[in-house]
């Protein structure tokens, strides 16, 4: 049997959709829109139904391009989704709104469970339901009440499911027809006739005594105070990164560490050849540069997740939809900007909750600018280059200003294309914010699990596989060059190096001849004619074409080819790139080059799992590709600009 | 006549009519209706958007919004 969840947002339905099917989920796609499809599996005794879960929607008719998906798959019985019954969750503290939806799925005359949730918020606010008179009015439904959040319910909601029979022919309006999609005034009038009846029918059920200030009102009174709503979001987004910055490297570099042992081992033990080099040094290391992602992911998500679930989320875009209106995107784009800044990854899968399919959108497409933890590595080490270290107006140090100034560019930019982004992208959809605030709760530790879990693994197999795939080709081309001409500069080295060369050194030596000849050398030496301009030679050309796996193997790249161990000495690898000359004696790395560098990585898309994520977010490789052709356009004219003016 | 933007923290007030737009329907559909008594509940700092109490529930919504819906005084009724 196959189960319709439908009900309206903030009703609890993903609450009872983890409390039947547990860990037992699964996310697909619906066809044609670009929201998740959650199925999961709830056990009874004797048999295993199947649970979709739908978007939430007030209506059954759809207001959004992603609503669309409820009526495609409701109106239409030869749907591959088109389920036997419906579970329609209903908020017992507001029946009237939530009865909109409920009456029109009773209509469509599926057998249908109404579970009335939330039974306790409608106590708190002295509401009052009385289930028998409810049972009397909808003859044909099966009415049960939970209390999800405390996890209440469970087993009558089952019990429900279990008994579901045939239909009888009871509607709450007779011979109602479902109306077109675009046929706008008849819904209008079929939604003005359910809420006359359901408001008679109300006056019967529901009893609201003395109304009572809630307590979520005296909370929002500090909340979305003018100056207080402020300070205390910012004071917990610095709580939020810093827990970021300082726990999410201790997992990460525990990662780092584990799949460097590995490789390492294995490659000592299996024997020597391209299976075993494909197996150490192309997918090992693959592997590791998709987990390493996880800790990001799952503690960022963890929070987000603890912000929405105790509904301080939707006073965030309360506050802070004035300011980003102006730039085409809604308070909900806030979120996934910020979160960028940690990493683009989990910024761009929590731009989820933007409803608004063209906001989402360039959401998406702008969060990579903001400047991500993977390029402080590429910042810190060019700052050090080419960036004195003094002071500017007696206390400011300048390498701290550069720094901060590379944020700024990132953030600045990231707003002004989505402006221009606004303009650009059409669609038929009018943005708009009307949006419930739920009153405030406890976060159930359960739901913020459940989601990272999700999240993560999505990322894992849906990203993983492509990340994957980059990086064993992004390996091989490192690792190959045309016949024979490895060996020669192998071979090369040999006979220049002296006898004093430590074991380490000519190791180093021949790393770094390995990669120049290798095809991704060629292709550095290829592009240097296109990137001369910018004040780049071949060796920043090869590590451009490297860092596209993550920004930070810059550095990587840059040790390797200037024979230093990577991650053990920067400041030789500083040294050796200082001294580093141009053909006319002039060194590569000055002011002008290396803040061009610095700006090119600001813009940049040099990165392949944030391409894989946007690819899976937006349902198609169209935005992806997108991104990377304006982003690396504007990369190159930032820095090309940069160049000119500095030399 | 008076649209629910205009209205200040605190007041209630009944719905007279909807404006017609793209947005009618949803408002409908969110219980913004003809009849339909609401309060101002408070607004964001910049003052837009503004938060409206209707049944017990808490909606958001922009002033540009708000203007669709047309409201009058409760105290005015008489």
């Amino acid at each position: 049997m196959k189960i319709a969840l439908l009900g309206n947002p903030n009703t609890g339905k993903s609450t009872i959709f983890n409390l039947l099917t547990g860990l037992k989920q699964h996310v697909g796609n619906f066809p044609g829109v670009t929201v998740d499809k959650k199925t999961g599996i709830l056990k009874t005794e004797d048999r295993s139904i199947e649970v979709v879960d739908f978007p939430g929607t007030y209506s059954i008719y759809p207001r959004s391009k992603d609503e669309e998906v409820v009526y495609n798959v409701l109106s239409n019985p030869a749907d591959q989704n088109y389920p036997d019954a419906l579970l329609v969750i209903v908020d017992a503290s507001n029946l009237r709104r939530n009865l909109l939806l409920f009456t029109q799925m009773y209509d469509l005359g599926l057998p249908i469970v109404l579970v009335l949730n939330m039974t306790d918020i409608a106590e708190r606010k002295n509401k009052s339901v009385n289930i028998e008179k409810l049972k009397e009015k909808f003859p044909d439904a099966i009415i049960v009440t939970s209390n999800a959040r405390v996890g209440l319910g469970k087993n009558r909601i089952i019990e429900a499911i279990e008994s579901i029979g045939t239909r009888k022919e009871n509607r709450f309006i007779e011979s109602s027809i479902l109306k077109e999609k675009e046929d706008f005034l008849g819904q209008e009038e079929e939604a003005k006739e359910r809420f006359r009846k359901i408001d008679l029918l109300l006056t019967d059920i529901v009893i609201v005594n003395e109304k009572v200030e809630s307590k979520s009102n005296k909370i929002d009174r500090v909340l979305v105070h003018p100056v207080f709503g402020f300070l205390i979001f910012g004071l917990i987004l610095i709580t939020i990164f810093q827990f970021i910055f300082t726990f999410a490297t201790i997992p990460m570099d525990f990662i780092d560490g584990a799949f460097g042992y590995l490789s390492a081992n294995l490659d000592s033990l299996l024997p020597a050849g391209e299976l075993t080099n494909l197996l150490c040094q192309g997918i090992i290391p693959g592997i590791g540069g998709v987990v390493i992602f996880i800790p990001q992911i799952a503690l960022l998500f963890f929070f987000i997740a603890l912000l929405e679930e105790s509904g301080y989320l939707s006073r965030v875009v309360f506050i802070m939809d004035r300011l980003m209106r102006p730039l085409g995107l809604n308070g909900k784009s806030v979120v996934p900007l910020l979160s960028s800044v940690a990493c683009a990854i989990p910024g761009i899968m929590s731009a989820r909750t933007i409803s608004d399919w063209k906001e989402r959108t360039i959401t998406i497409l702008v969060a990579p600018l903001m400047s991500c933890s993977a390029r402080i590595p590429v910042y810190t080490i060019l700052i050090a280059l080419v960036i004195p270290n003094e002071r500017v107006f007696g206390f400011v140090n300048l390498q701290g200003l550069v720094l901060f100034g590379l944020y700024a560019l990132g953030t600045i930019s990231a707003l002004v294309i989505a402006l221009i982004l606004k303009k650009i992208i059409k669609t038929k959809e009018k943005g708009f914010l009307l949006l419930e605030m739920p009153s405030y709760k406890n976060p159930q530790f359960k739901n913020v699990g459940i989601l990272v879990f999700e999240k993560v693994k999505v990322f894992i197999f849906d990203a993983g596989k492509i990340i994957l795939a980059i990086s064993i080709i992004l390996w091989a081309l490192a690792s190959y060059g045309p016949s024979g001409r490895m060996q020669m500069a192998e071979q090369n080295v040999m006979k220049m190096s002296s006898s004093e060369l430590s074991v380490d050194e000519k190791d180093q030596l021949l790393a770094s001849a390995r990669l120049e000849n290798s095809y991704i050398g060629i292709m550095g030496k290829s592009i240097e004619p296109v990137i001369k301009p910018l004040g780049y030679d071949w060796k920043i050309g090869i590590s451009l074409i490297t860092s596209f796996a993550a920004r930070e193997v810059f550095v990587g790249s840059m040790a390797t080819i200037f024979a230093v161990k990577d991650g053990i000495d920067e400041s030789t690898l500083i040294e050796k790139m200082r001294k580093e000359l141009k053909a006319d004696g002039t060194p590569v790395f000055t002011l002008a080059s290396g803040a061009s560098l610095m700006v090119f990585y600001v813009f940049a898309m040099q990165c392949m799992a944030t391409l894989a994520v946007v690819k899976r977010e937006t349902k198609s490789w169209k935005w992806p590709l997108i991104q990377v052709v304006y982003m690396g356009a504007l990369a190159y004219f930032a820095a090309w600009i940069t160049f000119i003016i500095l030399s | 006549m008076q649209t629910l933007n205009q209205i200040s923290n605190g007041q209630s007030v009944l719905i007279k009519a909807v404006s017609n737009s793209e947005l009618k329907i949803k408002l409908i559909e969110l219980g913004l209706i003809e009849g339909q008594v609401l309060s101002v509940l408070f607004r964001a700092p910049l003052g837009d958007p503004m938060a409206i109490d209707i049944d017990g529930s808490v909606l958001s919504l922009r002033l540009s919004e708000a203007e669709l819906i047309q409201v009058d005084h409760l105290t005015s009724l008489g």
